[in-house]
């Protein structure tokens, strides 16, 4: 007992060591910032107070909370659909064709972040490539507009984060006895019931990673929102963007992240404690 | 897929396809644009070599490209050990701690504006001196978190005692994390660590905050971020396309070398 | 358990490597901009004709610049671009140096209007780099009726609906609607702020997009017909496309002015001023003229190709007189908070 506990220490040690001296101490110094208020300039006056928490539970900042929340989720379940089975044949590939086949998913976002959503766009605007191909084949009508509302906005996020969530249900999926499926079978399961009842239980924890990574990145997300939704679709992470750099008001912006913070960890709770459910009720 | 047969295995086979397809699409796009005539980011008007000569004479770019390769390399490096060993000591616990959890949930969200002003504060406040090395140090924050929870996933219902076993057996604990465990967890490990990676080289704004003033700690993405105001040249297309090719090259040689590794 | 020691070991270096790391070397400068906005060469040159060793350091944004320097006490900087509200909030912040006059003989060369701006009288802490206003770019060949107001942006005709675009930065993107209600660009009355904001989130409805980024590039392949543009970013559109035309709706407009300021970190201040300095010669000023297209308050330089620029470039040939008939953009102060809540709500809407 005593030599685990140090084992765990040591395992632990370093990776706790390193959040809490770059995310806790430097954190906690901006939290302690939202006791006060923003001073005409945009530094810090000293004079405590709970202010900024009254305003940051505000509908308006709590509306758009949600609204980004929505689209973030659809991002997630979409992305989820579409990496699924991709992770799935990835992993009864030949194995020495794994490897490759996940690098040739990720490869692609090794260019940069903005210049990826500028193809999106010259693939979609009204005067862009796709529109053009439909001319080509024919259609006569009025051009399509596919770009600036919360549908290219989803199809963005998906996009980037796809390969993210390939990457987590591969590495849950991998763990399976591949002598599963026959074992299955030989006990006369139909493939659908072996996939329900055994293949998706065990990779639950894929899954449940998978989607907080589209989920997190998506709501923390500003570039899509911007260039695809024209601006329309405001996420989470434009409106503390905005409050720290455009209003300067780092005490506001401060409070606003916590409660935004607090809000998505709760939820983050939930979710694991269900992943947690669906696999049986977790580890004794 | 070879042990897929039958229709279900097909359909997996073509889902796969056409996934990969939606991937590369607009990658296809990108490599076009980087012939672009003029430097519009999203308007075509014709066909041209020049923003490859240009990029072959920007150093500034060339630059940032390597800064940025240093960066999401060490990054992903120091994430991935740290986050393993996390996932390795958290789940060997077997006793759940929602403080823990809630801990190494929060740098994936935490907004980006806030870890970077918080960082660059506490840097300023002890005096630390900026460069390269703080956006390391900062990327391994978030990137730890996301490593973690991906070789978790790998790690549920993981059987802990061919570790106790192994050692039982008189294995060292290094020769035991290097035959039994590391082996038994590398797919995890390395889904982990190519997150790790994309994520660093597209990283912005944290390492806008913590870089130091002058070029020796600008990186690719704070590079291309400051051209918006004059607009982005298809050099970056230009870039992305060689990056692209280039690792896809690499990618089918390591292949092809392994094949003959194995065959001969 | 031997990696572990092996990690010991990176981090410690690491931390020794960055406790030692370099400190800035006695006559050399570190210049903030955004990319593109002074010649490439112009550091080997600055070398050339001064001995000191300048690197230049690249910023998106203002507002991503102003975070850094206040959160980091703009350490590590000489000089630094910004455009003028933010030298305001630097300087009550206590971050710049004041300009030494003596060190930069070449303030001489600015236009009279260009050395006396009201947020900054007299060039006490920067020096104007380049200045212009904000109107409305679009395509003469895709717009059939005249545009000259505001309201043609905020309430279009039908056939322009649905191909507008919007600056969706604050402070531009209430200017619009100030003006059109013929307000100041810097009004803080609260009631005003209100009206503007239900006025723009009217105007929504009929954007293609809210675009501050690629707007010119939409007006080129006519995905947009009219967008809400700076003067120098509509050049951009004006260089592929000879159609595009850019105006000063006849409510008038905002005068923005870009600067350079010294840090009062600066280790090396008259370095600073001596880059200010060579900034300020009129071959250099006219360079940024000539490849950015936007308008310099340099006399001197502006006398050399100020008038071949305005034969394809119509709004190069602004006068500074036409251009102080535009309100000055200033800091906002405590009403900050109102115009941020307002730009919110209005991007939050439906």
């Amino acid at each position: 007992m005593q030599t685990s506990r140090l084992q765990t220490a040591v395992l632990i040690g370093p990776g706790l060591g390193w959040l809490a001296l770059l995310m806790v101490v430097p954190c906690g110094l901006v939290f302690v910032l939202s006791f006060f208020e923003r001073g005409v300039y945009g530094g810090i006056d000293y004079v405590f107070n709970f202010g900024n928490f009254a305003r940051a539970i505000d509908p308006l900042y709590l509306n758009i909370f949600f609204k980004s929340a929505r689209i973030a989720g659809l991002a997630a379940l979409i992305a989820l659909l579409i990496a699924y089975p991709a992770a799935y044949a990835i992993s009864r590939a030949p194995r020495r064709h794994q490897t490759p086949l996940l690098f040739l998913a990720i490869l692609p976002f090794w260019s940069n972040y903005l210049i990826r959503t500028y193809a999106w766009i010259v693939l979609l605007n009204r005067e862009g490539f796709l529109n053009q191909g439909f001319e080509l084949l024919g259609y006569q009508g009025e051009p399509i507009n596919m770009l600036y509302n919360d549908g290219a906005v989803v199809l963005g996020l998906v996009y980037n984060y796809v390969p993210f969530v390939i990457l987590a249900i591969y590495s849950s999926i991998t763990r399976l006895d591949p002598e599963i499926w026959e074992a299955s079978q030989d006990l006369g399961a139909t493939r659908f019931r072996t996939f329900y009842r055994v293949i998706l239980p065990q990779t639950v924890p894929g899954i449940a990673a998978g989607l907080v990574f589209v989920f997190v990145l998506s709501i923390g997300n500003f570039i899509t929102p911007d260039l695809l939704g024209g601006g329309r679709v405001q996420m989470v992470g434009n409106l503390i963007y905005d409050q720290f750099l455009t209003a300067r008001d780092w005490p506001f912006g401060a409070a606003l992240s916590f409660v935004l913070i607090g809000i998505m960890m709760v939820l983050l709770f939930l979710q694991a404690v269900l992943a947690n459910r669906a696999q049986g009720g977790g580890r004794g | 897929m070879a042990d897929a047969p039958g229709a279900g295995g097909l359909f997996l086979r073509a889902h796969l396809y056409l996934v990969y397809v939606f991937l590369y699409v607009p990658i296809g796009v990108l490599i076009v644009l980087s012939f672009n005539e003029a430097g519009l980011p999203t308007a075509w008007t014709g066909a041209s070599l020049k923003w490859y000569g240009a990029l072959a004479a920007n150093e500034t770019i060339q630059r940032a490209a390597l800064n940025t390769a240093i960066v999401a390399i060490s990054s992903t490096i120091i994430a991935t050990t740290l986050g393993t060993l996390l996932a390795l000591g958290v789940e060997m616990r077997q006793k759940p701690n929602a403080a823990l959890d809630a801990l190494l949930f929060a740098p994936m969200i935490i907004p980006d504006i806030v870890l970077a002003i918080a960082l660059l504060a506490f840097f300023s406040l002890i005096k630390f001196s900026l460069g390269l090395h703080s956006i390391v140090m900062s990327h391994v924050v978030f990137n730890i978190a996301f490593v973690f929870a991906v070789v978790r996933t790998r790690l549920r219902h993981f059987d802990f005692s061919v570790i106790e076993a192994s050692v039982d057996l008189g294995a060292g604990a290094f020769t035991t994390f290097r035959r039994v465990t590391l082996p038994a967890i590398f797919p995890g490990v390395l889904a982990g660590a190519l997150l790790a990676l994309t994520l660093s080289v597209d990283e912005f704004i944290i390492a806008f905050f913590v870089a130091g003033a002058g070029p020796s700690s600008q990186t690719l993405p704070m590079q291309i971020y400051s051209m918006i105001r004059f607009g982005v040249t298809p050099e970056i297309n230009a870039l992305a396309t060689i990056v692209i090719l280039f690792s896809f090259t690499a990618l089918f040689l390591s292949q092809r070398l392994n094949r003959e590794v194995l065959t001969s | 358990m031997r990696h572990l020691k092996k990690l010991a070991a990176m981090t410690a270096v690491a931390l020794t490597f960055g406790l030692s790391g370099t400190a800035g070397a006695a006559d050399s400068i570190v210049v903030s901009n955004w990319d593109g906005y002074m010649p490439g060469d112009m550091m080997e040159q600055f070398k050339a004709a001064t001995g000191v060793d300048g690197e230049v350091s690249l910023h998106a944004t203002n507002e991503e610049i102003m975070g850094k320097l206040t959160a980091g006490g703009g350490a590590g900087y000489d000089v630094v671009f910004v455009s003028s509200p933010y030298v305001e909030a630097l300087r009550n912040l206590d971050l710049l140096a004041p300009i030494d006059a003596e060190k930069v003989p070449n303030l001489k060369n600015l236009y009279p209007e260009a050395q006396d701006l009201a947020y900054d009288p007299g060039n006490q802490y920067s020096v104007p780099y380049a200045w212009g206003t904000t109107g409305l770019c679009y395509r003469a060949d895709l717009v059939s009726d005249e545009v000259d107001s505001w309201n043609d942006l905020l309430a279009p005709s039908d056939d322009l609906a649905g191909k507008i675009t919007m600056l969706s930065t604050e402070r531009w993107l209430m200017a619009a609607g100030l003006l059109a209600k013929g307000y100041s660009v810097n009004d803080t009355d609260p009631a005003h702020i209100e009206e503007v904001r239900d006025l723009l989130i009217d105007a929504k409805g009929n954007l293609l997009a809210y675009d501050d980024t690629t707007f010119y590039s939409k007006l080129v392949s006519g995905e947009a017909v009219l967008v809400h543009a700076w003067d120098g970013w509509c050049n951009y559109g004006i260089a592929e496309n000879g159609d595009i035309k850019f105006v000063v709706p006849n409510e008038g407009s905002d005068l923005w002015v870009d600067t350079m300021v010294v840090m009062k970190s600066s280790e090396n201040k008259d370095a600073a001023y001596a880059f200010i300095n060579f900034v300020l010669d009129p071959a250099n000023h006219a360079w940024v003229a000539e490849n950015i297209l936007y308008k310099v308050p340099n006399q001197a330089a502006m006398d050399q190709v100020g008038g071949a620029l305005a034969e394809s470039y119509p709004n190069m040939g602004m006068t500074p007189a036409q251009l102080m008939d535009m309100e000055l953009m200033r800091d906002l102060g405590n009403a900050q908070k109102d115009y941020t809540r307002a730009s919110t709500e209005i991007m939050a809407a439906q």
